[in-house]
């Protein structure tokens, strides 16, 4: 019987597929755990800083910085997170889609759209689009780190200062649970004041230097950036959990494969000894 | 009346450190500071360099910090430090090396596919993703 040989050595190759995916399962379980982690630690200094940022606002009102002022949008950016590897199930896919949506809803508006891309998969989807990329990063890792982001980040805070761009987006998964992440955009500049940013009492800080304005920039400029990092670190977590889920779909696939593959083989070798026993007993009968 | 103020060291990768304190002392940019619980509340800037945090009892701990803000308010100190040495010149030369990433991106650019293109490419890519979990379902 043709072919039982060939079934065999297609069993073992998928054997060793499966191998490498349940080991990249394991791999992403471990880090998604990590990543979590982070996801988690990051959030009181975004806390703390919101606090001031809205104290600071209330507190001077006669004073507003520009970050702080909604403008007639003209000009948007995008700022889009993505992955810097791929098999991660449809993580990238699915968040393009919504912020190729996003662009178009922008454009249909008459407002012009530029992009900042985090990771390697959106530079390679988005460079082919024909519009502005006004800054680049990837290859942060599996734990990245907020230097790497500063540039990035300046950049586009400095095209917001000069009055090139009015609003700035930011776009990244969502970390819903293990099973389910969800692409999200939100704005980022201008600052939105929040209800908790409404005062109780009037108290003001004392400054030192004693005008504000210095602070409530560095303020900002540090909030903006921990939005940046911790949509990265949120992105990295949705990365491991896509990844681990991909990988679990591919290993019981490799297992299907192999089971079927199997019983083909197993009825090959039937049908061979069958075959091979008919023919000794024809070549008996003969003699 | 307290005796200790609640201190709180943040940076935006980590917690670093929370608890009550005595007294805290941190290298503002117009000084030093020793800040004593029922301190006015204050906003300044942190220079690199470190932060001493007095415990009830007497025991310090040290943190270096590379900068920074510091919030005070009368029963809370958040420090919320940088993660790294800032400067202006240094993240101009990260903002130009991000702009020139971009460039490069831009100058790689293979041909010229718009919008409506990738949008199709998109939903094939989804459409197929859809036909695989279906086949899987159906042979579940």
């Amino acid at each position: 019987m043709a072919g039982a040989k060939e079934i065999r050595t297609q069993i073992k190759s998928i054997g060793n597929t499966q191998k490498i995916t349940k080991a990249m399962e394991m791999v992403a379980a471990s880090k998604m755990r990590r990543a979590q982690d982070r996801m988690a630690a990051s959030r009181p200094y975004a806390k703390s800083i919101r606090r001031v940022i809205g104290h600071l606002a209330n507190a001077n009102p006669d004073y507003r910085h520009p970050y702080l002022i909604p403008r007639e949008p003209k000009r948007v950016n995008l700022l889009v997170i993505s992955t810097d590897r791929g098999l991660c199930g449809g993580l990238n896919i699915n968040l393009f889609k919504s912020v190729l949506r996003e662009i178009r809803d922008w454009q249909d508006k008459g407002v012009d759209v530029e992009l900042t891309l985090i990771g390697a998969k959106a530079s390679a989807f988005f460079s082919r689009l024909g519009l502005d990329i006004v800054a680049e990063t990837s290859h942060l890792g599996d734990s990245p780190h907020l230097t790497d982001l500063i540039g990035t980040v300046r950049e586009t805070l400095n095209r917001f200062d000069d009055k090139k761009i009015d609003l700035i987006r930011i776009a990244h998964n969502e970390f819903v649970n293990t099973m389910t992440q969800q692409p999200e955009i939100l704005p980022l500049l201008p600052v939105e004041p929040s209800e908790d940013d409404e005062l109780l009492e009037h108290w003001d800080y004392i400054y030192e230097p004693s005008t504000p304005e210095a602070l409530l920039e560095q303020v900002l400029t540090r909030y903006v950036e921990s939005q940046v990092y911790q949509g990265v670190v949120e992105n990295v977590a949705c990365e491991q959990a896509a990844r681990m889920v991909a990988m679990k779909a591919a290993t019981d696939n490799a297992g299907e494969m192999i089971d079927s593959l199997q019983l083909e083989y197993n009825k090959a070798r039937q049908a061979a000894i069958t075959q091979e026993l008919a023919e000794i007993v024809g070549g008996a009968a003969a003699v | 009346m307290s005796k200790t103020i609640r201190v709180h060291i943040v940076s935006a990768e980590s917690e670093i450190w929370e608890g009550e304190a005595e007294m805290v002392f941190a290298s503002a940019e117009q000084g030093g500071m020793g800040i004593a619980p029922r301190h006015a509340p204050l906003l300044t800037r942190l220079e690199p360099g470190e932060v001493r945090v007095r415990k009830p009892g007497g025991e310090e701990m040290d943190f270096y910090v590379s900068g920074g803000i510091l919030e005070i308010q009368p029963h809370l100190v958040s420090i919320l430090a940088d993660t790294a040495e800032r400067a202006a010149d240094l993240d101009e030369a990260a903002a130009i090396e991000a702009k020139r990433r971009a460039e490069e991106a831009i100058a790689n650019r293979k041909g010229d596919v718009d919008i409506s293109r990738a949008q199709a490419q998109l939903a094939e890519a989804a459409a197929r993703l859809k036909l695989v979990q279906k086949l899987k379902k159906k042979k579940s």
